[in-house]
């Protein structure tokens, strides 16, 4: 028992490693930020594309959305990272997670924002319209904030699954928080670094899946 | 060529030989209907006439498939993108199932389109919308959700809605359809108040009592057709074709 805490509970060694682990964190969030922001716009205009009467619009956005779903996010990866510099793109390990990780998030989260505008009654469009309103004017003032509310728990999980997808970002040696804890580790012949890592995560993403089940559980009693 | 009006003014609404087909099957044929400025006219049908279509023709919501549409002179039917967008602000239409924006509240549904499209100013459009919310006797629930109010509540919010643009011309999709009976007294008292007012109204509804008190004409509509139009007392007291006797005659025994 004694070993086992000694092995993944010692609490010198996670204070130790805790300014590596703390800028990995810095950097794990600076990811999240980039690759949350980026794929909530992507998503958002490729859901509008998707569900444009313009075929040139529709088709190609309908096509990005099914080849990015369908590709596994550390293929995307390991192919930005690895296969881009082949053909003279040369990208920091930073850069490639954002964009492998907005390619597949862009696609995950337009599928939420389509769901969410078409769950908004027709009625509403029309009624915009007939008072003057542009079509723009129309998904921006009337349709999204009823399709955003609609789905919002779905936005929420597809947000708790990118945080917790950046941790791939260690395969290609960007330090951010699992990375760090891993070498933390492997320096110190110790896995408590991997567990305050994890605590970490948790501490982040606790809160927001609660949330998620809460928001869940007032939608189904209304 | 159309027939000339019998009214002498410019109609506010002209429809000229309009048709709608929806693929092979052709829902309107060849209307020909003019509103004149304040007339009030009621269009009554069987489900499935293509009376709605028709007024939903009038500010576009569906394209006709030929045939002209004007307002107060101005064609309505060659509009695109943003003239469109104007010309709709000048035909103000209210919906059987209300459509109020559920997530604004009632003085930000009077609100939105007068401040986006209309790009009056926030102070300018807030008291108009009081005004027109007075208007139909619920200024007192400026605050409160659309989800708060009683459907014919709701459907006199959407009136003040459409009028808070200064339309020129009004339409009604069967404004009491989905009214419980009690609540469509309320409704009806604002139109009412429209009609004496002077506002221009095409109204598409079964309230055939209102109709007959209310409407200046009364146009029958069947099978995608205008059959038979006059004065409320024609249409009702001594109905001419078959068609119209029969509806007359099957609207009636519903409402016994």
């Amino acid at each position: 028992m004694g070993d086992f805490l000694d092995l993944f509970l010692n609490f010198e060694i996670m204070a130790k490693s805790w300014p590596l682990l703390a800028k990995g964190l810095g950097i794990t969030a600076k990811l999240c930020a980039a690759v949350i922001g980026l794929g909530l716009a992507g998503g958002l205009m490729l859901a509008l594309g998707a569900l444009s009467p313009r075929r040139w619009l529709k088709w190609p956005a309908i096509a990005f959305i099914d080849l990015f779903r369908a590709i596994p996010p550390l293929v995307l990866l390991v192919f930005v990272f690895s296969g881009l510099p082949f053909a003279g793109l040369d990208l920091t390990p930073f850069l490639a997670v954002v964009i492998a990780f907005f390619l597949n998030n862009s696609a995950y989260y337009a599928e939420v924002f389509r769901a969410g505008i078409q769950s908004v009654p027709k009625g509403q469009a029309e009624a915009a319209r007939a008072t003057g309103l542009s079509q723009p004017q129309a998904m921006l003032h009337v349709i999204l904030p009823q399709a955003v509310r609609n789905v919002l728990p779905d936005l929420l999980s597809n947000t708790v699954e990118v945080v917790k997808l950046t941790s791939l970002a260690s395969v290609v040696s960007l330090a951010e928080l699992l990375y760090s804890a891993n070498m933390a580790r492997s320096v110190t012949y110790n896995s408590s670094p991997l567990v305050l890592a994890a605590l970490i995560y948790l501490a982040i993403l606790w809160p927001l899946v609660r949330l998620i089940s809460r928001y869940q559980r007032g939608l189904a009693a209304h | 060529m159309t027939a000339p009006s019998p009214v002498h003014r410019r109609p506010m609404l002209e429809i000229n030989r309009l048709e709608k087909r929806f693929g092979e099957t052709r829902v309107l044929t060849s209307i020909d209907l003019s509103v004149a400025p304040g007339e009030l006219v009621f269009v009554i049908g069987p489900s499935g006439s293509g009376k709605s279509t028709m007024l939903r023709c009038c500010n576009r919501l569906e394209e006709p498939s030929s045939g002209t549409i004007l307002l107060d002179g101005e064609h309505v039917t060659d509009c695109r993108g943003a003239a469109l967008d104007r010309m709709r602000l000048k035909i103000g239409m209210v919906f059987q199932g209300f459509h109020l924006y559920p997530h604004k509240s009632v003085l930000g549904n009077v609100m939105l389109a007068q401040i986006r499209a209309l790009k009056r100013p926030k102070a300018e459009a807030k008291a108009r919308a009081m005004e027109m919310l007075e208007h139909v006797g619920l200024a007192h629930k400026a605050d409160a959700m659309p989800a708060e109010l009683s459907g014919g509540q709701q459907q006199r919010v959407a009136t003040a809605r459409a009028l808070a643009l200064d339309p020129k011309v009004m339409l009604f999709d069967e404004p009491t359809s989905a009214l419980d009976p009690e609540l469509v007294g309320s409704v009806l008292k604002v139109m009412r108040r429209l009609r004496d007012e002077g506002m221009t109204m095409l109204v598409v509804s079964h309230e055939m009592g209102f109709a007959r008190e209310a409407a200046d004409r009364v146009v029958f509509m069947d099978g995608g057709v205008v059959v038979e139009a006059g004065p409320p007392e024609a249409i009702f007291g001594n109905p001419q074709s078959d068609r119209l006797k029969s509806f007359l005659a099957r609207v009636s025994k519903d409402e016994e």
